[in-house]
């Protein structure tokens, strides 16, 4: 016989008295699978206050983490297109329709400018990972490079917030040079003496690393992204052997030299701002609210 | 060794082989037949080369005895003096560079290299540089600027190395680097693609006044095997991925990423070396002159305009 016994059968509860859950009322961490209120988790940056989990985001929860008020999104009329006809399991020109339906997005880049702190004005180009991937074709090398004589032009510094899986390959050949493209602008903005932040999040590897995410004056990472040139899968088949244990991590970048610093998202808009009111010689206001770190093990 | 679409060809070669041993047993006149199958040898030799897909024009650039770096450095330059090392970390034998003269002007040459045989194909690591490789171009590129010396990079490479240590000492940080550097170099560049261009490996290297490839070489963003395995996850469609990649030098110049053709001598670069090193020369000499001709400052803003302007979108 067993130790527990059912009293009642199955559920009692009538549909109509149901209490249903509104969507979106809570949050709970993919890795430690805690729950809090979803509000909280927005307010903490899309952070998890207990593992330091940085959940994937997008440009628009970018900028409203980084920016002030309102920002005014630039070059948004720059669309993609389908100049080599590419059909692999699917055409790219349906592809491209399906995805901007299913994200609302017209490609894997946004650009805006708005005011990071009150005296502090900034352009940021921030990719969207669920587009194809985040991957790089013509529109963002073409808006990267805009985002980039927009800073030249206006004095402004500029930041590029890398999430990618690298080259757009239905774009090919096209893809490939918006490396070349988007370096060779960034040495007329050095030339300028502008800055350039280079703010990478989780995943960034192939031709995005092997361009303008490595070529910050900062280089900057979120904790515990996948950062690299090759992915770890190409790797660990032309190897034959397990890679080891946080092997391309934010942390294993600095280790080995690659990033400045490792940046929690939390803390971004308030040390952004620090770096650059250091540059451009101003007085430092540090007095704004330090959240406390999230512990970790 | 033949490939597969090569086959029209050497069954003619048979042919005459057979026609020309039965001539020499003596009975039988075959002076009209031969005549007639090396007609129909031309013509074929002329249909099959010239009319070459994608996937046959991969495989022309990796004929194992195809004209590597160094076969066009010791053919095409004299006084050639390699020069090894990063001073950083070690000597990189995928990538070859040092001065040398080309009908009397000094030049920097920078090749990527690969091997002839198993072992020399290991010590090249199959041509694929690891970040030492970038970074040894790139201090040569300099050196060449400081001494006012054109650059000429010879692209030959399956991609950089993918490992372990190329991580560690940051692949993506150098070619990165590299792009930037090469983008505002003062001196002119000429970049040939010679053999296999595969994505940032070749790019680089790659960024030149002028950008030019051989006739049967391939310039992507990935191979046509990558290719295959990630979009349609088997190694099957690599045919199919080189047509969609649109990888040959025909379609790249034709959608303006590449700045001219250099023309092979008929049954690839391999059939006839001698030919190849004297267009090759030719070519190089043609636009050293054109680019020595331009100052320094508009050389960089002519370079970044090209590459500024390659992408394809609509603006609405």
């Amino acid at each position: 016989m067993s130790w527990f016994k059912r009293v009642k059968e199955g559920i009692t509860t009538a549909t109509k008295d149901k209490k249903a859950t509104p969507e979106g009322l809570w949050h709970k961490c993919s890795r430690c699978k805690k729950v809090l209120a979803a509000a909280d988790h927005i307010n903490n940056s899309w952070v998890c206050p207990s593992c330091n989990y940085h959940t994937k985001i997008g440009s628009d929860e970018y900028f409203h983490i980084l920016f002030e008020n309102d920002y005014e999104e630039l070059f948004s009329n720059i669309k993609p297109t389908d100049p080599l006809s590419f059909v692999d399991t699917k055409s790219y020109a349906d592809r491209l329709v399906d995805t901007q339906k299913k994200t609302g997005l017209d490609d894997a880049m946004k650009v805006a400018v708005g005011q990071l702190s009150e005296q502090q004005k900034l352009v940021v180009a921030c990719m969207d990972f669920n587009f194809i991937g985040g991957s790089m074709g013509s529109v963002m090398g073409e808006k990267i490079s805009r985002a980039i004589d927009y800073g030249r032009e206006h004095k402004l510094p500029v930041m590029i917030i890398s999430k990618s899986g690298g080259a757009r390959m239905m774009e090919a050949a096209f893809s490939l040079m918006q490396m070349a493209k988007t370096s060779a602008k960034l040495a007329l903005l050095a030339k300028e003496g502008i800055p350039y932040i280079s703010y990478i999040t989780d995943p960034t590897t192939g031709g995005v690393t092997a361009s303008f995410a490595m070529l910050g004056d900062f280089n900057i990472a979120e904790p515990e992204a996948l950062i690299g040139f090759a992915g770890p899968r190409v790797i660990k088949e032309t190897i034959g052997k397990d890679l080891p244990k946080g092997f391309q991590s934010s942390e294993f970048l600095l280790e080995h030299g690659f990033v400045d610093f490792i940046l929690n998202r939390t803390e971004a808009k308030a040390k952004l701002t620090q770096l650059l009111d250091l540059l451009a010689n101003r007085k430092l206001n540090l007095h704004t609210e330090e959240k406390e770190a999230p512990k970790s093990e | 060794m033949a490939f597969d679409f090569e086959k029209p060809i050497t069954e003619i070669q048979e042919q005459i082989e057979n026609a020309r041993k039965i001539a020499e047993k003596g009975k039988v006149d075959m002076t009209a037949a031969i005549a007639e199958l090396e007609t129909k040898l031309e013509q074929t030799r002329h249909q099959v080369y010239e009319n070459l897909n994608g996937w046959q024009r991969v495989q022309m650039s990796r004929h194992p005895e195809r004209p590597y770096s160094l076969d066009y450095i010791e053919n095409i330059t004299q006084g050639f003096i390699e020069q090894h090392g990063d001073r950083n970390v070690k000597d990189d034998k995928a990538i070859i560079g040092g001065f040398a003269s080309i009908d009397g002007q000094t030049v920097m040459v920078i090749g990527q290299q690969k091997g002839r045989n198993t072992k020399m194909r290991q010590y090249r690591n199959f041509g694929m540089p690891n970040p030492e490789g970038y970074r040894k171009a790139l201090r040569l590129m300099k050196l060449a600027e400081k001494f006012n010396i054109p650059i000429i990079t010879l692209i030959d490479t399956p991609g950089a190395s993918p490992g372990l240590e190329a991580e560690e000492r940051g692949q993506g940080e150098a070619i990165a680097k590299n792009l930037l550097e090469m983008a505002v170099l003062t001196v002119p560049v000429i970049c040939v693609i010679i053999g296999e261009g595969a994505s940032g490996g070749a790019l680089g290297i790659g960024i030149g006044d002028k950008v030019l490839m051989l006739e049967n070489t391939w310039y992507s963003v990935i191979s046509p095997e990558s290719c295959s395995s990630i979009l349609w996850r088997s190694w099957d469609f690599k045919e199919k991925a080189a047509e969609c990649l649109k990888l040959t030098a025909n379609d790249m110049l034709e959608n303006k990423l590449i700045d001219g053709i250099v023309k092979e001598p008929l049954g690839g670069a391999h059939t006839n070396p001698n030919q190849m090193y004297e267009t090759l020369k030719s070519v190089l000499l043609k636009n050293l002159a054109e680019l020595k001709k331009l100052p320094s400052d508009k050389l960089i803003e002519k370079r970044i305009e090209k590459f500024s302007a390659m992408g394809a979108y609509t603006e609405a």
